[in-house]
């Protein structure tokens, strides 16, 4: 692999695109817009090209003006169509960004001899080529797609640092900005017009496909990793430039090793935004799937680990003399197999268990564990069938799973709602009272 | 995995009370748990439902009213315990019961006539891929003519009042000739002459030996609607007549809520992420 | 809403001159035997295109009506971006192993695959995240497709096998339909067409109460599967035709023109492919005639063509059907209340018998209900051109025996309707003029029959009083 000073360029105008689509995401995942997002980056290309039939010159504010245009006439005709014709939105969004692309394609093809504009770059854009198209910018020669992604990139950052409240009431709750005098239809229109101009300062240089990537996948990720909205914002931007340059390597590697030259790196930083989505889907801490997993594998243990001394417990208060219980005992009698060796280990090295001829014996530490859950049991059942009116056969299993949630302040309150019994509804002495 | 297989301290009862009862009670529940998204929303329910009875569900909001019914159904899955139809696992006896869900659970600009719906409440008995028969058409249109809307037949169903929609929900039941009703809220947001129609309908269902079983709302009707309610609010309170049962200290109980321990222990299962264990084994 | 209208209708206005001059003298028209030509489909090549896209069209017609009515139509726009990876992967094995890379089969199998991959990730992540569905899919469809995009560039670095084309089904190529194609098409949509129809119970079922359809024991989890593999299989034979983004019109579009036209679902359906083969039809055949026109395109504009002609003309939800229909009801009220008004006023004075004998001033009419004095006029100028009403030379008006005979079916209407829910329906009878307002305009003849027999009121000439006190208020309280 050879690195230019192109391929610093590609990447530094991926990450410049790619964390100012995200920024703006936060908020079209947030309202539950995403897919505004992707019919805008469609449509902007029949705007493109009108624009430049209009002015019949290719410079970049017409072409800007005319994208524009059509983003906020996407948003405004998806609206309309399906307020008054009374269908879903995602239906009046599928005919109206068809409809307009294929308007777009349309044009294109009737004004080939005049127009250099080929759909295949506004889709996937030309980041290869972008570092070679350059402007004087304060006089600077610097790539015309870092600068124009540059800009875009401020205004957005200052728009969310200026409307940070305004935005944040009006994603959450519309009705309640209204109420605070908020205009949520402006904020709405405010936040597609700068889709539509992050889309087309984005999709000459990276296209549009990214722009759709960008905007919706950093921004859900970040989403999966907090509920707070500026970290989710900070996360997407960090997500977003992650991507840009994990994809750009990408490109230029992963072939490589299939003995292939490089691919598209529009395409691969959307591929490894997709990447980094599934890494937080799996693991984020909280709201992961596996994470979810795991912990709930890991209460399992707990609460087995807990069913062990509970159950020991309670065989030396039917019979003091019962002795050490063997590992095939407490297999038999917890009707678990291969956990249970794990959990009896565990319980050792905290030294809740000892070893005892053969067998394992509560500890002094164990005993005193066991007789806490005990005695969260069976106030449980005291209390479900004094207060809740639950047959006493049938609360045991109910106040299984509750001992192993109950803190010790519960437990009082649980003894005083009960009306401080001695015995639990089996007749059987509730261990623990003063 | 389970938590609770040993049980050196409960009794090994015999059959409940419940069990014994269960081959002729339209539907048994027997120590049913019902968890969402881990959180406990019914705690050990059980009942026997008496045949030939019009039954009230009662209770405050989120007392866990239709996920009873859902549960029961199969909609929402059992953390634990286990439903009897007419002595039978529900799977077998699908056909015995007649499901009304709550009137708001569909979208009402869906592109059908009135006798459509009423005509799914035959579409199992149909059979797949069948095109539906003379016979059905007729059982349908009895149906709508029962609950009053015969002339309403081919009106397509966005274009009718709530009352009207609720009378076609309730005619599919019908449709569908079962022998137990359960009906979530039939009464929701219905003019008085529907209610008034709707549980005369009930009462001919009861008297025609059907049971049903009803999630209600207003209190100051339950007295002359139902002959049994069950007072529930995350655990059955009381059930039974409705002259022993629907008392104003079982209310009390049922609406004043001493529940902020189970709650708050339904919360800390939650917050645990505690899978409250699915029957593995059978007992 | 009437604000929005207007910018979108400046901007289009503005920007169409601008367009079409620049665009229209590229367009030249075909000669008449151009058109004879395409029409009667004798080009061979003509014939397979028209055949396949038309096909096409109406098995997405078909299955997009469920997809709309699960309210998941975007997930089509999903599941096609999904299939590109699939075709470039499956061009990239096959070429590897040998194979020729551009086999159809492989290629379709390919994004099939993936397309399903897709589908079913949306769907997982929609249900074991956070995340809703907009989310979801935005995010399937833009990975899948920057991955489609790496792998394809991957493709043409293929030493073996040569990838050019492969891009057609990103943009399609209708044009080039080959017979195999079109057979293939025909194949498919016959048994989406079939499955459809076996199926319509289920899927209707489905579609309107799920938790009705799993109660009942129907396996939801399978039916949905099959509905969306429909889904999968007309967008993956679409793809060729086309295109992977225009795709989502067709399956889109005509379902949602086709709610316009109709309330029954059959109806719908039958439209719905209807006007997704005639996009088809249309759109092929314009751009046979015109070749400097992409076909895939041409077809999405002629549906949305169709899509807005449905929007404002469909018969059943069409803007201005509806608006119509609105103005006519209310006509309609506006007309009842004059009549009852006279009848009122006429029996007040206890001449009700001799109705059309006793005239009435503007004055009082106008103190009778909460109409203000133009309103009255414009309703007694058409009163008079329907010839109900008469001018007396005093400027009193008067009713005609039409006018008569109207106003007295009217009153008695009213007031049945009236006894009805003060007997039936246990409403005061001091509120019950206000609710049978509401009511008694719209009862149709039926109704009324009903009404009668319960009433015991069969006897058409008779008027029941009404049953409350007519108070000379009444105006107000309506």
């Amino acid at each position: 692999m050879i690195w230019t000073f192109l391929d610093t360029w590609i990447v530094i105008i991926g990450v410049l695109s790619a964390v100012a689509c995200a920024l703006l995401g936060n908020y079209l995942v947030l309202r539950k817009m995403s897919m505004m997002g992707d019919a805008i980056s469609h449509t902007v290309l029949p705007g493109l090209v009108a624009a430049f039939l209009i002015s019949g010159t290719r410079d970049v504010f017409p072409m800007f003006v005319g994208a524009v245009v059509i983003g906020v006439l996407t948003a405004l005709l998806v609206q309309t169509i399906s307020r008054i014709g009374n269908i879903e939105e995602g239906a009046s969004m599928g005919v109206i960004f068809t409809s307009l692309f294929a308007v777009g394609l349309i044009m294109i093809r009737q004004t080939a001899d005049d127009i250099d504009l080929d759909p295949s770059c506004v889709l996937y854009g030309a980041i290869e080529m972008a570092p070679l198209i350059t402007v004087d910018f304060l006089g600077m020669e610097l790539p015309r797609a870092a600068v124009s992604s540059g800009v875009m990139l401020l205004v957005n950052v200052l728009f969310i640092l200026l409307f940070f409240k305004e935005l944040k009431i009006s994603s959450f709750d519309p009705a309640l900005a209204t109420t605070l005098g908020i205009n949520s239809t402006l904020m709405h229109y405010l936040l597609m017009t700068l889709v539509a101009a992050t889309t087309v300062a984005a999709f000459e240089s990276v296209g549009s496909i990214l722009v759709i990537a960008m905007l919706i996948v950093p921004a859900a990720a970040a989403h999966l990793l907090t509920d707070r909205l500026w970290l989710m914002i900070l996360l997407s931007a960090v997500i977003a430039a992650a991507s840009a340059i994990t994809g750009h390597l990408a490109a230029i590697i992963v072939p490589g090793w299939f003995g292939l030259g490089d691919t598209s790196t529009a395409g691969m930083m959307a591929t490894s935004a997709g990447l980094i989505f599934v890494g937080v889907f799996l693991a984020a801490p909280r709201y992961g799937f596996l994470s979810r997993v795991l912990s709930r594998a890991r209460l399992s243990q707990r609460i087995l680990r807990e069913d062990v001394l509970a159950m020991l417990y309670r065989r030396a208060e039917l019979d003091p003399d019962s002795g050490a219980a063997t590992l095939a005992e407490i297999r038999r009698l917890l009707h678990e197999n291969w956990r249970v060796g794990l959990a009896v280990k565990a319980l050792s090295r905290k030294r809740m268990l000892a070893r005892n001829d053969g067998g394992w014996q509560l500890s002094p530490a164990g005993e005193a564990e066991a007789c806490n859950l005990v005695r969260s049991h069976r106030l449980w059942e005291s209390w479900l069938v004094s207060e809740l009116g639950l047959r006493p056969d049938h609360v045991h299993r109910t106040a299984e799973r509750l001992e192993h949630v109950t803190d010790s302040s519960m437990q009082e309150e649980l003894f005083k709602a009960a009306g401080s019994p001695d015995q639990d509804p089996h007749d059987r002495k509730i261990p623990g009272n003063l | 995995m389970s938590l609770t297989n040993t049980r050196p301290e409960a009794t090994p009862l015999p059959l409940s009370q419940g069990e014994e009862h269960s081959e002729s009670s339209p539907l048994s529940i027997h120590d049913m748990t019902i968890a969402y998204h881990r959180k406990p929303v019914l705690w050990d329910i059980d009942l026997d439902l008496p045949e030939h009875h019009l039954i009230g569900i009662i209770g405050p909001n989120g007392a866990g009213k239709s996920t009873l019914l859902k549960s029961v159904l199969g909609l929402i899955p059992r953390a634990s315990g286990r439903v009897l139809v007419y002595g039978k696992p529900f799977d077998e006896q699908r056909h015995r019961v007649a499901y009304v869900p709550q009137r708001e659970s569909v979208d009402w600009d869906f592109p059908v006539s009135a006798l459509d719906v009423v005509l799914m409440g035959r579409y199992k008995r149909v059979g797949w891929c069948l095109p539906i028969g003379r016979t059905h058409k007729k059982i349908a249109m009895e149906a709508l003519d029962k609950v009053g809307m015969a002339d309403y037949a081919r009106r397509q169903i966005s274009q009718l009042s709530g009352g009207q929609q609720q009378r076609i929900f309730l005619a599919r039941a019908l449709a569908q000739d079962a022998d137990l009703y359960l009906m979530d809220e039939p009464f929701a947001g219905v003019d008085a002459a529907t209610e008034k129609a709707i549980i005369a309908l009930l009462k001919d269902l009861k008297s025609s030996g059907k049971t049903v079983a009803v999630v209600h709302h207003d209190l100051q009707t339950v007295g002359s609607y139902f002959d049994t309610v069950i007072l529930l609010n995350m655990r059955v309170v009381a059930y039974g007549p409705t002259a022993e049962v629907f008392t104003e200290e079982n209310l009390n109980k049922t609406y004043g809520g001493k529940l902020t321990l189970l709650t708050d222990a339904a919360e800390a299962l939650a917050r645990n992420q505690a899978s409250i264990h699915r029957e593995t084994k059978s007992e | 809403m009437n604000v929005h209208l207007r910018i979108i209708a400046a901007a289009l206005i503005l920007a169409i001159p601008g367009i079409a001059s620049a665009a229209g003298h590229h367009l030249a028209l075909p000669s008449a035997s151009d058109l004879w030509r395409v029409l009667s489909l004798q080009d061979y090549n003509t014939r397979v295109v028209i055949l396949g896209t038309t096909m096409l069209g109406g098995a997405a017609g078909l299955i997009g009506t469920f997809l709309l009515l699960r309210k998941r139509s975007l997930l089509s726009d999903s599941i096609a971006h999904a299939t590109l990876p699939g075709i470039a992967a499956a061009f990239i094995v096959v070429s590897l192993f040998g194979g020729d890379g551009k086999n159809l089969v492989g290629l379709l199998l390919g994004a099939a695959a993936f397309g399903t991959l897709g589908m079913g990730s949306v769907l997982l992540i929609s249900k074991y995240s956070r995340l809703k569905d907009d989310a979801a899919l935005g995010i399937v469809l833009s990975v899948f497709f920057g991955l489609g995009v790496s792998l394809l560039q991957l493709a043409t670095r293929l030493e073996t096998g040569n990838s050019a084309g492969l891009n057609s089904f990103i943009y399609g190529k209708t044009a080039s339909m080959l017979f195999r194609d079109a057979m293939l098409i025909g194949v498919s949509a016959a048994g989406v067409a079939v499955i459809c129809a076996l199926l319509y119970k289920e899927f209707t079922v489905l579609a309107f109460d799920q938790d009705f359809a799993a109660a009942q024991g129907y396996p939801t989890g399978i039916l949905d599967f099959c509905m969306m593999a429909l889904v999968v299989l007309v967008t993956v034979i679409g793809l060729q035709a086309v295109g992977l983004i225009l795709i989502v019109a067709m399956l889109v579009t005509p379902p949602a023109a086709a709610r316009f036209w109709s309330f029954d679902l059959r109806r719908v359906l039958v439209t719905s492919g209807i006007i997704g083969a005639a996009s088809g039809l249309f759109g092929s055949a314009i751009s046979a005639l015109m070749p400097n026109l992409p076909a895939g395109a041409i077809i999405v504009l002629v549906g949305a063509f169709l899509f807005l002609l449905s929007f404002l003309f469909g018969s059943a939800r069409g803007v201005i059907p509806q608006r119509l229909k609105n103005r006519q009801t209310s006509l309609k009220v506006e007309m009842q209340h004059l009549m009852r008004a006279f009848y009122e006023l006429a029996e007040e004075d206890g001449a009700a018998e001799e109705l059309e004998k006793h005239p009435v001033k503007f004055e009082q009419l106008l103190r009778e209900r909460a109409w203000n004095s133009t309103q009255l006029k414009r309703i007694l100028r058409r009163a008079r051109r329907g010839e109900f009403l008469r001018v007396g030379a005093d400027g009193d008006y008067s009713l005609t025996r039409a006018g008569g005979r109207q106003a007295r079916k009217f009153i008695r209407n009213h007031r049945l309707w009236e006894m009805y829910l003060i007997t039936h329906a246990d409403i005061a009878p001091s509120h019950v003029d206000r609710d049978a307002d509401q009511i008694e305009h719209v009862l149709d003849d039926a109704m009324i029959e009903r009404l009668e027999n319960l009433m015991n009121q069969t006897d058409r000439r008779l008027l029941p009083e009404s049953p409350h006190v007519i108070s000379s208020q009444k105006g107000e309280a309506s």
